[in-house]
């Protein structure tokens, strides 16, 4: 009787091994792939290579590292706070909000420093995150699709009121760079603020007791003396500010945040204490297989590594879809 | 002792619950029963804050529940809803698990884990320990969170409507768990019934509401008379006995 719950225990700790132990090749081969070839036996002795490396390899795949990780991580909070197992910062207005604080910045203020956009762009995301979270309040619950439809449509929405601010204001081809998420222009010094998103992940797993109790709901919750009202609020904040700093720095990656939790979740469930640091690892792992293949694709061009994400995320995410269906 | 004076519930033109006085004894089964749609689940949540009241008091052994924080009553009541929607993919013994919350606030000890152990054998759970709740039936989902709220140890437990989904097995099993609960432990609980013998053989007490009033209430002996539940559920109930026990007859 108790040997499945001794193997149960053990399971997660050698699946999140697993993962870590393919995450070292992975960066190996991210730090060697790139525009001039990087020939590991010189390059210990060559100062140019070492120069390459630090200002630019490494800085490249510690951003996507924790890009990867901080956007699985924030996807996986959604979906529990949510209750839906369709939800991620793209789907819920996230995203958009915190490029409608971006927008609002650079016009009023185009001299800011980055730190300012940033926090800009993240109180724009809380306030279009809670009015998300307000409307899918109203969705039953058992309307499955209905709540990420809902956020689409509404996620839709501020960016039409952004595209058309900017084409007013001319700032379009900010839009587009915030848009579309890649790591070619990563360098170091200008990466830093995805640090502070690895640690928001770091502190989440720190609560991740309270987000699986939140995701049973909040009557389950209140039951269980829980303050859901701030584990929401804390979910929220962490999620807006995620989204907001991978923004900034790196631009938008739809579809981690939705993929990677539902593959994760589907081999070991929802307890965020055994699972959350397998989505993180995943969410790493995945982007950085992603951003490689951009890179060497089409060598000597860059495909972005959300361009690549984004054809691989939607076909798991139809798959994951019509699965559900078909499961009843 | 639950003590619930003038609380009223919903929009004052059209109240769910209206004026509802009742005495609910501590260290008793009390049955709260009703037709569909009586106010049973409303009343219910009210003690368990899940709603607040338009107006009215709830005491639970003397305390104003309105003045409790939220982790100081988990310690004192745990209640287990009428329907229990599962949206994410937790292990039954991990759902079990954060029944301690309260206590460990996670850090399970061993005293948890021993408390754990035993309502995963109370409650016949054994072989459904390590799947997900999501892959689980109606009743075996049930039996995982009436064993969550029995491991939160609570002087005061709540379950709306506990035998619903279970076998005769079960439903058997667990009515015999609350009585040994209440006997020798002293636990307070409350139940929302429909099968009325179930109610009437098993629990000390009995609160009716009809129309989100309080029809009749008092020990069961005494309360639930054949007049009284017929006329509370517009069906002819006879009361004979059966083996020793009262046995309602309504089948037909
Ligand atoms: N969310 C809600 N919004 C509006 N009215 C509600 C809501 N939930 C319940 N009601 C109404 O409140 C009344 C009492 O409902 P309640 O769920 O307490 O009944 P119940 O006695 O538990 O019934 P049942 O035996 O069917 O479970 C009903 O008339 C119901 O229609
Ligand atoms: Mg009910």
């Amino acid at each position: 009787m108790s040997d499945p719950a001794v193997s149960q225990a053990r399971a997660p700790r050698r699946r999140l091994l697993l993962v870590a132990v393919l995450l070292v090749p992975l960066a190996l081969v991210s730090l060697l792939v790139g525009a001039g070839p990087l020939p590991l036996g010189t390059l210990l002795s060559d100062p140019q290579a070492l120069q390459v490396l630090a200002v630019s390899r490494i800085p490249r795949t510690a951003a996507v590292l924790l890009t990867g990780a901080a956007m699985a991580v924030a996807g996986v909070i959604m979906q529990l706070l949510v209750r839906n197992r369709f939800v991620e910062p793209g789907t819920t207005g996230t995203s958009e909000a915190a490029m409608l604080g971006l927008l609002a910045v650079t016009l009023l203020a185009p001299g800011a420093p980055i730190l300012v956009k940033m926090l800009a762009a993240a109180g724009a995301a809380l306030a279009g995150t809670g009015v998300f979270m307000l409307l899918a309040r109203r969705i039953p619950p058992h309307q499955v699709l209905l709540i990420p439809l809902s956020g689409l449509v509404y996620g839709g929405l501020l960016m039409a009121c952004a595209t058309f601010i900017a084409i007013e204001a001319g700032l379009l081809q900010y839009l587009g760079v915030w848009m579309s998420g890649e790591f070619s222009g990563i360098l170091a010094g200008r990466y830093e603020l995805l640090w502070l998103a690895g640690g928001l992940a770091l502190l989440a797993y720190f609560a991740a007791d309270q987000f699986t109790i939140a995701g049973l709901g909040r009557d389950v919750s209140l039951n269980l003396g829980l303050r859901y009202g701030r584990v929401l609020g804390f979910g929220i904040v962490t999620v807006s500010l995620v989204s907001s700093l991978v923004i900034v720095t790196v631009g938008m990656l739809p579809f981690i945040g939705l993929v990677v939790p539902n593959l994760v979740s589907r081999l070991m469930g929802d307890n965020l204490r055994e699972s959350l640091p397998v989505v993180a690892a995943a969410g790493a792992g995945l982007l950085l297989v992603c951003d490689i293949l951009g890179r060497v694709l089409r060598y000597p061009y860059e495909i972005p590594a959300g361009t690549v994400f984004g054809i691989f995320g939607a076909a798991v995410f139809l798959y994951l879809l019509l699965g559900r269906q078909a499961n009843g | 002792m639950i003590q619930v004076s003038n609380l009223s519930f919903g929009p004052a033109a059209n109240p769910i619950l209206q004026g509802i006085d009742a005495e609910i004894p501590a260290g008793r089964v009390t049955a709260l029963i009703g037709p569909n749609g009586a106010g049973k689940s409303t009343l219910l949540k009210l003690i368990a804050r899940q709603l607040t009241a338009s107006s009215g008091r709830i005491r639970m052994d003397g305390m104003d529940l309105a003045q409790t924080v939220p982790a100081q009553l988990a310690c004192k009541m745990a209640v287990v809803a009428q329907h229990l929607s599962v949206a994410s993919r937790v292990r039954v013994r991990d759902l079990i698990g954060f029944g301690r919350w309260p206590h460990s606030a996670g850090r399970l000890g061993v005293a948890d884990h021993a408390a754990i152990a035993n309502a995963v054998e109370l409650f016949d759970l054994g072989d459904l320990q390590t799947r997900f709740l999501d892959e689980l039936s109606g009743g075996q989902r049930q039996r995982a969170f009436i064993a969550m709220a029995y491991v939160q140890d609570t002087d005061w437990l709540l379950l709306d409507e506990p035998l619903n989904n279970l076998d005769l097995h079960h439903a058997r099993n667990l009515m015999a768990q609350l009585r040994h609960l209440t006997e020798l432990q002293g636990r307070g609980i409350v139940i929302v019934v429909h099968d009325l013998n179930y109610a009437i053989s098993w629990s000390d007490h009995v609160v009716a509401l009809r129309d989100g009033k309080v029809a009749f209430q008092g020990p069961v002996a005494a309360a639930a008379t054949a007049e009284r539940l017929s006329a509370l559920y517009q069906t002819p109930v006879a009361i004979t006995r059966l083996g020793g026990q009262p046995f309602a007859q309504y089948h037909r």
